[in-house]
């Protein structure tokens, strides 16, 4: 059943927190003061709690459950990172104290650059962008700035088909044009797709590798040589980081801008737990246009920010970056060290074989080749029972696994991403999960359309939800 | 699939039926079919120019968001009110009661790089 909504509890004098009674002048003009009271729910504090404690344990969380969903990364955060940004130091500095007075902020966040900056193989890093998306548009407003200081600005970027949605936004909201890339069946890009495309006129090339298929993309060097003969930058997603710690480094593959998802790769909470991070990271040639403050060592050892930056694009948030993100990333990095790292991209990648393996003759892999971090399957045979792959995903939340990515990259896939931080018994309690829905599919296909049956909410109708909004009463 | 012997396609999936001057644009079965359930259109307002090959109006379904493509050059002279009411006639009588737009043509030989429905029936492999 339903619990009943705070606005369906509400009962006229109850309160949460009793404010005192002020008769002081107000500082505001008349114009903007409120006549009436929000009409906000009036309810005590223990039923705010209760309501919300017992919505919460309707959630699915990589706390509660395996949560296999390609291309988000949804590893274990482990809980040293909440004590580390908890500590008072961090948690009750003001943002406007002056930096001799946060030597120990600012130790970290300069530490992180360079943490960053090696584990990427870029030379310098700025902790201002709020998230992934962000951090796409930071690291094309640096393009559009980098060509523009060359004196030839450039209009076109290019993006492959199979690229994260965001890409060809950010770029757009940065004033380029949107070149796609097409996709080849191996799940590759090639350099003979990308030639006929890049011209002089090309600002940059935005690519994820490993590609969203989860396959590396072995021609980047060439497709790295071919940008650069053009003038144009190379632009490295890192929505999928966690296949390369320690084990190759987009600097190294040519890449001139990256931008890092801390809440992904770093494990930092994210999907609902979070704000998240996307520190960008580039090429010296590029430092120049980084927003700015940027934080700097002094000779006598003490950190500070630089503010002359005359090149650079500019502040992208307020004070810098969500800090305590940067803490819990920074907690995660030093706990593993350049062999934990290397360690947990290496089981990420096994994990994602060993499931893409033992699924095989059910739902065999989009491509023959090994993968990385993530496996993308096929669900065939699924129109023949008059299914789609939206069933296969609310069918396993019955099996208490939260759903992979579906139907994207391409039709009818599932993008299972497991993470390094699973045991052995749970990725095989999940594959098991798998078959039995795959024999549900040849027999049961009822159950496959009306799940999910063992949810507290049923089967939503997404359509009706859709063309009938309805954001209030 | 259904694909009317009246009307004219482009690749990108929308059709043409033409009367004098005027051409009346839509999606095609096949379509609305891959978009699924569509739940939010976004029409072109009379008197816009449009230009053939070029996004003009938004079609939303709860599987994807998709531009569509002007197939013809010219002035926006209509936009179907009724499918923005209610955007499931695109799914229930896509070549009917869920036509898009309609336009004054610019240049009529456009129509000629349009498909045929034997040539569109081929390019989505009926």
């Amino acid at each position: 059943m339903r619990p009943p909504l705070l606005n369906e509890q509400s009962k006229p004098g109850l309160q949460a927190v009793a404010f005192p009674v002020t008769n002081d002048p107000v500082d505001l003009p008349a114009e903007h003061r409120r006549q009436t009271p929000a009409p906000l729910p009036e309810v005590a504090e223990v039923d705010v709690v209760r309501h919300f404690t017992i919505l919460s344990k309707d959630n699915f969380s990589v706390d509660t459950h395996f949560y296999p969903l390609g291309s988000c990364t949804m590893k274990y955060n482990p809980k040293v990172n909440e004590y580390v940004s908890a500590l008072p130091g961090f948690a009750q500095l003001h943002p406007l104290q002056p930096a001799s007075h946060a030597q120990g902020a600012m130790r970290l966040i300069f530490e992180l650059e360079q943490m960053l900056g090696e584990i990427c193989g870029m030379d310098a890093f700025t902790l201002q962008p709020a998230a992934g998306a962000h951090g796409e548009l930071t690291g094309m407003l640096i393009a559009r700035a980098a060509h523009l200081a060359r004196g030839k600005p450039r209009r076109k970027v290019l993006v492959p088909s199979s690229a994260h949605g965001t890409n060809p936004a950010s770029a757009r909201l940065a004033g380029f044009q949107i070149v796609t890339v097409p996709g080849a069946p191996d799940g590759l890009l090639h350099p003979d797709q990308v030639a006929p495309l890049i011209d002089e006129d090309t600002a940059a090339i935005m690519l994820t590798n490993p590609n969203t298929l989860g396959v590396f993309e072995e021609h980047i060097l060439e497709i790295a040589r071919m940008a650069h003969e053009k003038g144009a930058l190379l632009y490295y997603d890192g929505a999928n980081l966690n296949a390369l710690l320690g084990l190759c480094r987009p600097g190294d593959m040519g890449f001139d801008i990256v931008h890092v998802n801390l809440h992904k790769t770093f494990s930092t909470p994210h999907g609902g737990g979070g704000p998240g991070a996307g520190p960008v990271g580039v090429k010296k040639h590029l430092a120049p246009f980084l927003p700015s403050p940027r934080a700097q060592q002094n000779p006598d050892g003490s950190f500070s920010w630089q503010h002359n930056l005359p090149q650079s694009i500019g502040k992208m948030r307020a004070f810098h970056g969500n800090f305590s993100v940067l803490a819990r990333a920074y907690a995660y990095i030093r706990a593993l060290g350049w062999e934990g790292l290397r360690a947990a991209s290496r089981a990420a990648i096994i994990h994602a074989n060993y499931i893409k393996k033992q699924l095989e003759d059910k739902f065999p892999a989009y491509t023959n080749r090994p993968c990385m971090h993530e496996c993308v399957l096929m669900a065939n045979h699924l129109k023949e029972a008059g299914l789609t792959v939206r069933d296969i995903a609310k069918r396993i939340l019955d099996y208490g696994y939260h759903a992979p990515t579906i139907a994207w990259p391409i039709h009818d896939c599932l993008m299972i991403e497991p993470t390094e931080t699973e045991s052995k018994e749970t990725l095989d309690a999940f594959i098991s999960a798998m078959r039995k829905v795959a024999r549900e599919i040849e027999t049961e296909s009822y159950t496959l359309q009306h799940a999910p049956h063992h949810m507290p909410i049923q089967r939503v109708d997404e359509v009706k939800a859709a063309r009938e909004l309805r954001l209030r009463d | 699939m259904s694909i009317p012997n009246d009307l004219k396609f482009a690749a990108s999936h929308e059709w043409v039926r033409m009367e004098g001057d005027i051409a009346t644009v839509g999606i095609s079965d096949h379509a609305q079919k891959e978009l699924t359930d569509i739940v939010f259109v976004e029409l072109p307002s009379a008197g816009r120019q449009v230009e053939a090959g070029k996004e003009c109006a938004v079609v939303e379904s709860v599987k994807a968001a998709s531009d569509i493509y002007a197939p013809v050059s010219g002035e926006i002279t209509a936009s179907n009110d009724e499918l923005t009411a209610n955007p499931a006639l695109a799914n229930t009588d896509p070549y009917g009661k869920g036509w898009f737009f309609k336009v004054k043509l610019a240049n009529k030989a456009e129509l000629d790089k349009l498909l045929d429905p034997a040539a569109y029936g081929k390019s989505i492999g009926e």
